[in-house]
């Protein structure tokens, strides 16, 4: 989670990425940090999130963001 | 001949009335629907005696916005179309430019508009649109038109801090329209899918190529293009065969392997331009729809959409750049030496110039950096003859194709839009308690890298770009440093900081 909540502290070091719930309702999050998110957890975790999980859903939280990256790991 | 825009309307919304012309699938407007819409408001305006006149549109992204951008245009006067997207200060400097004395908003904008004018008129869309048509007055200013008139002004990134306003006549507009259409192959079965925000002149790919040809564009939500695998299915659910998009956007979905999931059914013609593509992401595209045609277009604002373009017919490699081709029918690209010579040979590097009906009007209440930028070919003294200096270094290769190779100046393209970095620098500087700034491009990475020196933290920097500049323009990353690496001359040293990217 510490890893986690680095990446996404260095892109919105202003966003408190423990308690926001909705980055994507909010559009705290954008089409460029979603790209640059999914890059840096393939390199960080070396998992590969599918297309098909690149989803609101999984991005609203830094949480739902864990919970996909270690069901991809299992 | 046709010298308005509007007469691509009147031509299409007769033949084709109860064809969709636009929707963003909340709303809809047909042809004879979007024409009347256009004609009423158009009367509203007309009415209030506004005459040539820069007339601002503050609405959110939909249909209508297009029927008030064309009201505008009916009515004889030319649209700024502004995005609550912007930030405040950015659209106080536009309203202190152009001094507009009219605004049409929506109610959910109403508020924003208020602030930034408070002595000018502001029209709400659904309140004006039941203006009375009188078709008297249309016929009036219909007559006394002519194709030099403005059209529109788009403001774009400038050094200096202020944004520029580019203005472009009908007669610009028009030989753009009907030189992409023709490129396009567009006609009443096209179906678009736009990207392009309605504040850049990209987005007159679709509406101009739509009320030309009786075509169908979708605005496709801002969100589904974080989302690879949502935007496909949206191309798939509206039958899309037709997009005109920015590179980045294209990259994004080859980038995240959106085609393992879903395949584009229905996409048989796919542009691209405002920045340079990835030969890699290319090709994963073509993999994928072997059969459609792909085509890089090339092209200022200044010059009104697109000046050049090149459909791929070979294999690339994934270190190769794809060409800009050449000139569209009625352009003429002139590649000049820094003695004013003008290239022919391949391989030797010169400025990209543009010549044409294409040309734009220049800047808004700038004559001055208008003229440092349209000046007079060098092929002939004899008669006035301009020619546009993009600032974009070229060569043409060993097919005659002319190459993009790089900028003359800090200007760059960031996700599709352009960007004056020394814009970026001039906002930070603005704040006290910044001492030296220097903003660079990371095109490895598609990245803006920001370094400055002074009493804020990183996260406060954010904070306060974020209120001064459009998102697209705040940087991706920001480092304090203690010293700035400077050259022996006393300037920062762009070079050492781009040599610290890894």
């Amino acid at each position: 989670m510490e890893q986690l909540l680095q990446i996404l502290i260095e892109l919105h070091p202003d966003i408190d990425f423990e308690k926001h719930t909705s980055l994507i309702d909010d559009a705290v999050l954008d089409s460029f940090d979603i790209i640059t998110i999914v890059g840096e957890i393939n390199d960080a975790f070396d998992v590969a999130i599918p297309a098909a999980q690149i989803v609101p859903d999984n991005f609203n939280s830094a949480a739902s963001l864990y919970k996909l990256i270690e069901s991809l790991e299992e | 001949m046709i010298i308005n825009i509007t007469e691509y309307l009147d031509l299409t919304a007769e033949k084709y009335p109860d064809k969709l012309a636009f929707s963003d699938v909340k709303t809809s407007l047909t042809f004879a629907q979007l024409r009347d819409a256009s004609r009423r408001i158009a009367c509203g305006l007309i009415e209030d005696g506004l005459h040539k006149e820069p007339i601002v549109i503050f609405m959110e992204k939909s249909p209508a916005t297009i029927a008030a951008n064309l009201a505008v245009v009916y009515s004889g006067n030319y649209y700024v179309t502004l995005d609550r997207e912007m930030p405040k200060h950015r659209i106080e400097m536009i309203f202190e430019g152009l001094n507009p004395r009219a605004v049409i908003c929506e109610e959910s904008t109403y508020n924003l508009v208020e602030q930034f004018c408070k002595t000018n008129k502001i029209y709400i869309y659904d309140e004006i649109v039941k203006s009375d048509i009188d078709e008297a007055s249309l016929t009036r200013v219909s007559v006394s038109a002519i194709d030099l008139d403005p059209v529109y002004i788009v403001f774009t990134s400038g050094s200096t801090g202020v944004p520029k306003g580019i203005t472009a006549s009908h007669r610009a507009v028009i030989d753009y329209t009907e030189n992409l259409s023709e490129l396009l192959k567009a006609n009443d079965t096209t179906v678009f899918g736009n990207q392009a925000p309605l504040y850049v002149d990209a987005c007159l790919k679709e509406l101009m190529n739509t009320i030309k040809n009786g075509a169908t564009t979708y605005l496709i939500p801002r969100e589904a293009f974080m989302f690879p695998v949502k935007l496909i299915e949206f191309l798939n659910t509206h039958k899309i065969n037709t997009i005109c998009w920015v590179s980045s956007a294209l990259s994004m979905v080859a980038g995240l392997k959106t085609f393992e999931s879903v395949i584009p059914e229905h996409l048989k013609t796919i542009s691209f331009g405002s920045e340079m593509f990835p030969v890699k992401n290319l090709n994963i595209w073509r993999a994928a729809l072997p059969r459609a045609r792909f085509i890089n277009l090339y092209g200022p604002t200044e010059a009104t959409g697109m000046s050049c373009y090149y459909e791929i017919d070979r294999e690339f490699s994934d270190e190769e750049k794809i060409p800009i081709g050449k000139p569209f029918r009625n352009t003429e690209i002139m590649l000049i030496d820094d003695n004013d010579g003008i290239i022919t040979k391949s391989d030797i590097k010169g400025e990209i110039c543009i010549r044409g009906s294409c040309l734009s009007l220049g800047y808004y209440n700038d004559i001055k950096k208008t003229s440092e930028s349209f000046t007079q070919t060098p092929a002939t003294k004899n008669y006035t003859d301009l020619i546009y200096h993009t600032g974009d270094l070229g060569c043409y290769n060993d097919r005659g194709e002319l190459v993009f190779i790089s900028r003359k100046d800090y200007q760059i393209k960031h996700m599709g839009y352009r960007i004056e970095l020394p814009e970026i620098e001039t906002v930070l500087l603005r704040n006290e308690e910044i001492s030296l700034a220097c903003c660079i491009h990371d095109k490895e990475k598609g990245k803006l890298i920001l370094y400055y020196t002074g009493k804020l933290t990183v996260s406060e920097v954010m904070i306060y770009l974020k209120e001064f500049l459009p998102r697209y323009m705040v940087p991706n990353r920001v480092f304090a440093l203690d010293e700035m690496p400077l050259t022996p001359g006393g300037k920062i040293d762009r070079v050492e900081l781009y040599s610290r990217l890894i």
